[in-house]
């Protein structure tokens, strides 16, 4: 088991690098002077902003300089946040991405669970359409549509009740949290729902199911012992694969809702060409769905007694 | 019960016919036994006809609605959708001087009829005024209430009239005038004015929108039919079915053609690696490896702004690239997997031992067997993408405008959705069918062509 | 017999089942009650706001308010963008500032002198930074030196030009020490100018002549104005926390030597976002104070019954020609059949639809100063009318004079914001009906587009202009040829002769002619398509007033504002 952790961790490193240098010549290959801006610069001007970056040095002299601070763990100054470092704008954003999107998949597990399993307890009766049709929202509807939709609806909810029952928009309580988190995990919620649905049918048919009626064990221990904990399985596989779109794909949600999380400092590092920002973004990124993604494999070895991890 | 002889005949062995042989329901093969799934799967049925007639909608469409999607109404700006409307013919519009042919000024007056192209105001002075400040609103303004959108304001006494040419549509408006102090706020002296707007059109705007073959055959005063919209018009006043049908083109082609090409660039490396085996394919899994944890949307984006569309593009090829070059390790890993499995089946080597070639053995059972799991990978593929480029859309960052797509059209519809709500209710609508029917179909490919990944439903 | 049991017993297994996922539920909104709970201390951790103030909250005499993007650096000798302009505005003061009513008012100088050859400062005794000390003149001898250190690379060092040896020091020719300004004693500013200029008086507000002092800036080892403790406050309030992307709270401060204007107790700046939308929203629950309404939000306003104003923000969009000699812009025919075929008022009223914005006439808008009065009421710009006609005859004439058979398509470079998409595909579609002219739209992030109108890879570009101070001068000197800020080349000495003029004139009058001059040039020559002079439409809170909106100086200014 240690081995094998060691072994993915050794692999992960592997790939950070490997994803380090495709967004560095994926950033430099974007054409644009990250140094243009609205007034125009002299000469002399530019020559200083370009040693500072150092961009005066060839390409690859840059990204060993590049290589060097990563080891370090040092990505740089922003070059529009001038007196910013890049490590403290990931510090500092990146917990808010992260606490949205560790809610948002939150919702979106055990909400897909809860739904999945009844859904499958009330096969064709009222709330299995019920739920499915609201899946079927969930999966078809894009979730900038729903995270419009839905800061209208609290404006809404607020302007008929008279006091502000949960804000519209903007960061730093609960309060701020739950409606953007719901509506980023909403899609995944969907998904799972159906995972869990499906899982749950073929259980409910399989002979340890049957064998566990015959041999009289009560039906409370049924359902938990043999039912949900066998459903829950292919969602926790998928969770690794979620976890990727859901902390990336929140910049949405994050620029609907002003949340100042670093998805949105991602787009604006882009159109900006803030090329610290976005190697620093990415890279840091990158490490962590990797590490994510090993995290959920261990996960999966734990709970699945089947699966041999070598 | 009577006695039953048995003679030495009876225990002759049975004759072999043929008839334990035959076949007695017709032969199946492998997609015609799919396909009778798929008939009986009415979801799946349902989608798939969801399918067909969102590719009619795209391709015969245009044929039938032939509105050219970039045509610019600019008399019919986000109109929603309703019948026919009409407009009265005018002289194009020339600047006024403020001069009125009233015999007298009274309060809040019209100089001339009020069309969409311009209303004509002038007013009579207010008491203490030392200025004026002209408001337009869409309702009637109370005592003490807000009196609209100001319009104009000038400090100096002489100057009481004005031509309000602000996005006019034909309603009914509430002007009101206030006297201003000399500090600029507001005395409470009003005058105000009820008026309702015609719809009219210059004979050059008719002959550009091709109402009439030429501008001489209107002359003003004439009444003329405007182009129908039925599913409404944009912010410019572009027909919106036809940007929606110009829109499909552009999602579904994005939609269709990335997953296609990653899948089939997916199956030629995965089929490599699982037919070579040993280090090359270790080599080639790794490297895939690597590209899976590459942060997609991240790097959708980076990738888009890389490729750099040039002028006049629409940038549709770029992110058809950054999709496939992205996409493709999935793909390739299900295939290699298949293939691995299947090499190891006991119908290869039975089809081995009776002198199958290695040709034939691609052909005829590891493609075909392979294939049901592709095509479904690929119809939950198409969703994705078209989520993809609505995702980049929203952000700036899709297709280049003055290409539609319904992502782009969503993303300028949300701006209006309290207003005009139709500008975000059909791309979303469309998006969310497609989706949905590439879904069901997906589902429904799946549990006819795969027993394994068949969901118990 | 046998069917009846078992579907009992199934109605009792789905029972026992639902109870258990009632309960499991139940669990689910308890855990997550804890996980948020726990997200919450940990966002404490982070964030110091708690909670969202209401847009008005009078017990702790406070207002919130939202800004469009995050200031990038508070550091005013770098800073280059308007919200950093905002923030800055209200934290520091100049020598001189803008008013209530946007005329030039005594800020740290208590009185000035200006003549052709420079000017003194007298600073007020009681100036003082935040940290009780005095604001003393060697602070703003530091801060114009480091704006035109060629290592701190300052991007509008080039607005402190008009000091004596600026330019020289800015280019690293001579040392900083050699900069024409002086602290004779501790409150007292001598400025010698490298040649006579008639509005330094107004130079002196704008934020790159903003005082800063050495040893703090010294202590903060280069990350001055990145964080609120990284920053000394001479103006009417001072930051005391900014949590970046999301918050800033801005207090009261309590060394700002004119303390009798200053009515609120504290601005939080709740939100950072630049969506419209989410802007509307925030205000329609009462929490900012103003917010801007973008085109598509008037209906919902009118229907809101809210008091709707109105605010030009002195900035002017256009149409930029390449007047570079490879480009068919070059030639003037084709300039003119443009400029004839399409109507700005047409894509002020049917296209951007905000009021306020005026149809474009002039490279200078409405709100400069002539002599007397406006500039130009003085000096009304001559315009083009629509003429479809007269715009296909000199297309011809172009098409003749450069030999073409028929016009390759122009290329039209614009940004890639809503905004110029709209009037990109206007005028693409304006052109093409008019003319007959194709247009490549080339549509390029904020960076891209720079980069390509420096190197002139565009035929027309969707550009836009606002002043950096309050004289003509800010818009004239755009189209000298020296101008790098001149993306399309245009060069013509008559033009540069006025810029000069305008430039070194001290007098009013004859400046006031060349302007006018330079206004006849561009509108012969055809240099631009002016489109539109900006304006907004803002709502504010009722219980909130003495809210400034200015053209020159930080745009919106609440330093005035009060709750009722």
């Amino acid at each position: 088991m240690l081995r094998y952790s060691l072994k993915r961790l050794l692999q992960g490193l592997v790939t950070v690098f490997f994803i380090a240098t495709a967004t560095f010549f994926a950033m430099h290959s974007v054409p644009g002077d990250p140094l243009a801006s609205d007034k125009a610069l002299t000469e002399r001007i530019r020559a200083n902003l370009e040693a500072k970056y150092g961009l005066d040095q060839p390409l690859t002299t840059q990204y060993g300089i590049f290589l060097g601070n990563l080891l370090q763990g040092d990505f740089g100054i922003s070059y529009t946040q001038e007196n910013r470092r890049v490590n403290d704008i990931i510090r500092e954003h990146f917990p808010v991405s992260a606490t949205l999107g560790i809610l948002a998949i939150a919702f979106a597990g055990l909400g897909g669970v809860l739904w999945g399993a009844l859904t499958a307890l009330y096969r064709n009766r009222l709330p299995d359409v019920l739920i499915m049709l609201a899946v079927i929202l969930g999966i078809s509807v894009p979730s900038f549509v729903f995270a419009a939709l839905g800061q209208l609806l609290l404006v809404q909810i607020n302007g008929v009740l008279g006091f502000s029952v949960l804000p519209v928009a903007g960061w730093g309580t609960v309060a701020h949290m739950l409606v953007p988190s719901l509506v980023l995990g909403l899609g995944t919620m969907a998904y799972l729902t159906r995972l869990m649905r499906s899982s749950m049918l073929e259980i409910v048919g399989s002979d340890f199911v049957r064998t566990a009626k015959s041999k009289g064990l009560p039906a409370r221990r049924i359902f938990t012992h043999h039912q949900l904990r066998n459903a829950i399985l292919p969602v926790v596989t998928v969770l690794g694969p979620a976890i990727a779109a859901i902390t990336t794909g929140g910049f949405v949600v994050e620029m609907v809702f002003a949340i100042p999380g670093l998805g949105r400092y991602f787009v604006q590092a882009v159109q900006q060409l803030d090329y610290t920002v976005i190697m620093g973004t990415t890279v840091f990124y990158g490490a962590f769905l990797v590490f994510m993604v090993i995290v959920v494999d261990l996960l999966y070895g734990w709970i699945d007694p089947r699966v041999r991890l070598e | 019960m009577a006695e039953t002889a048995f003679t030495a005949d009876d225990f002759q062995p049975a004759a072999a016919t043929e008839s334990a042989q035959t076949v007695s329901r017709p032969s199946l093969s492998y997609w015609q036994d799919a396909w009778i799934r798929l008939k009986a799967n009415r979801r799946a049925l349902f989608s798939l006809y969801l399918v067909i007639g969102l590719s009619l909608f795209t391709l015969i469409g245009p044929l039938i609605w032939t509105v050219d999607p970039s045509l610019q109404d600019l008399e019919q700006i986000s109109q929603p959708p309703g019948a026919n409307r009409d407009a009265v013919v005018v002289m194009p519009h020339r600047p006024w001087d403020g001069t009125v042919r009233l015999p007298e000024i009274r309060g809040l007056e019209l100089a001339e009829p009020a069309t969409t192209q311009s209303v004509r105001l002038a007013w009579a002075p207010l008491p203490n005024a030392a200025g004026y400040r002209l408001y337009r609103n869409l309702f009637p303004a109370g005592e003490g209430q807000a009196l609209g959108l100001p319009l104009f304001e000038t400090a100096s006494l002489n100057e009481r009239h004005f031509e309000d040419r602000l996005d006019l549509k034909p309603r009914t408006y509430h002007y009101s005038v206030a006297a201003l102090d000399t500090q600029g706020r507001m005395t409470g002296a009003v005058h105000r004015l009820e008026l309702a707007v015609a719809r009219v059109v210059t004979a050059q705007e008719a002959q550009a929108m091709g109402l009439v073959a030429e501008a001489g055959q209107l002359k003003p005063g004439d009444r003329i039919k405007l182009r129908a919209h039925p599913l409404g018009t944009d912010y410019l006043g572009r027909d919106l079915l036809a940007r929606l049908m110009a829109g499909a083109r552009v999602s579904l082609f994005i939609g269709i053609a990335a997953p296609l090409l990653f899948i089939a660039f997916g199956v030629i490396y995965g089929a490599a690696a699982g037919f070579l085996g040993g280090w090359a394919d270790q080599a080639l899994m790794r490297f895939s490896d690597f590209v899976v944890a590459l942060p997609f949307l991240l790097f959708m984006i980076l990738l888009r702004v890389a490729s750099g569309v040039q002028p006049g593009e629409s940038g549709i090829t770029p992110m058809v690239l950054a999709m496939v070059l992205l996409s493709w390790p999935a793909a390739a890993r299900l295939v290699r997997g298949q293939i691995l499995q299947i090499r190891e089946e006991g119908y290869i080597s039975a089809s081995r031992l009776l002198g199958g070639g290695a040709p034939y053995l691609v052909l005829r059972h590891m493609i075909p067997n392979t294939l049901g799991v592709i095509l479904v990978t690929m119809t939950f593929a198409v969703p994705t993408a078209i989520f993809t480029e609505a995702f980049l859309s929203f952000i700036g960052m899709g297709v280049a405008p003055p290409t539609p797509s319904w992502g782009s059209m969503c993303n300028e519809g949300i701006k209006t959705m309290l207003t005009t709500p139709h500008e975000l209710i059909f791309p979303a609508l469309f998006i969310s069918v497609t989706v949905l029917a590439f879904n069901l179909l997906g589902d429904g490919l799946r549990d006819a062509l795969d027993a394994r990944m068949r969901s118990a439903e | 017999m046998t069917g009846a049991p078992d579907r009992g017993g199934e109605a009792a297994f789905n029972r026992s089942a639902a109870r258990q996922l009632g309960l499991f539920g139940l669990a689910i909104l308890v855990g997550l009650a804890a996980l948020m709970w726990g997200l919450n201390l940990l966002a404490s951790l982070t964030a110091t706001a708690g909670g969202a103030p209401p847009a008005v909250d009078a017990a702790n005499n406070a207002i919130t308010v939202m800004l469009t993007e995050e200031p990038p650096q508070l550091d005013s000798t770098r800073s280059t963008d308007q919200v950093s302009g905002i923030v800055l505005g209200h934290v520091m003061e100049g020598l001189l500032r803008y008013d209530d009513r946007g005329e030039l008012a005594p800020g740290m100088a208590e009185q000035w002198r200006i003549d052709e050859g420079g000017a003194t400062f007298q600073l007020r005794a009681d100036a003082r930074w935040s940290d009780g000390q005095p604001v003393t003149a060697h602070d703003f001898v530091f801060a114009w030196r480091l704006g035109l250190d060629p290592e701190n690379a300052s991007e509008y060092a080039f607005i402190l030009y008009p000091i004596k040896n600026a330019e020289a020091i800015n280019r690293g020719e001579l040392a900083v020490t050699e900069l024409g300004a002086r602290a004779i004693d501790e409150r007292t500013l001598a400025v010698e100018f490298e040649r006579p200029i008639a509005f330094f008086d107004k130079l002196t507000a704008f934020s790159t002549y903003l005082p800063v002092r050495e040893d703090f800036y010294r202590a903060t080892e280069g990350r001055y104005g990145a964080d609120a403790d990284q920053l000394l406050y001479n103006g009417p309030f001072a930051l005391s926390s900014w949590v970046h992307g999301q918050s800033l709270r801005l207090d009261r401060n309590p060394h700002y030597w004119d303390q009798a204007r200053i009515r609120l107790d504290r601005i939080n700046v709740g939100y950072i976002t630049s969506d419209p939308n989410t802007r509307l929203n925030l205000f329609k629950d009462e929490k900012i104070v103003m917010a801007n309404l973008a085109a598509e939000n008037l209906t919902n306003a009118l229907e809101q019954r809210w008091h709707i104003q109105r605010h030009m923000d002195g900035s002017i969009f256009y149409l930029d020609f390449n007047h570079r000699e490879e480009r068919l812009t070059r030639n003037l025919n084709l300039r003119k059949a443009m400029i004839l075929a399409q109507d700005p008022g047409e894509l002020v009223y049917k296209v951007t639809k905000t009021p306020g914005y005026l149809p474009g006439e002039s490279l200078f808008p409405r709100f400069l100063e002539g002599e007397r009065g406006k500039f130009r009421d003085e000096h009304p710009a001559p315009t083009y009318q629509l003429d479809v006609q007269a715009a296909r005859a000199h297309l011809e004439a172009a098409r003749r004079e450069l030999g073409l058979e028929a016009f390759p398509p122009l290329v039209l470079l614009a940004g890639d914001n809503p905004v110029s998409n709209i009037q990109t595909e206007y005028f693409q579609a304006v052109f093409k009906k008019n003319l007959g002219l194709d247009i490549k739209i080339d549509r390029q992030i904020f960076k891209q587009r720079l980069a390509k109108m420096t190197a002139g890879d565009f035929d027309l570009v969707l550009a836009g202009w606002g002043p950096d101070y309050n004289d003509p001068l800010t818009f004239g000197d755009l189209y000298a040829s020296w101008n790098l800020n001149n993306r399309g080349r245009y060069a013509s000495p008559e033009y540069d002769r006025q810029v000069r003029i305008a430039q070194g004139a001290m007098d009013a009058p004859t400046r006031m002619a060349a302007f006018a001059e330079m206004q006849r040039i561009i509108h012969e020559d055809v240099v631009i398509i002016p489109n539109y002079e900006r304006g907004v439409a803002y709502v504010t809170h009722p219980r909130v007033k003495g809210i400034v909106r200015r053209v020159v100086g930080a745009d919106t200014d609440y330093t005035y504002a009060w709750i009722e």
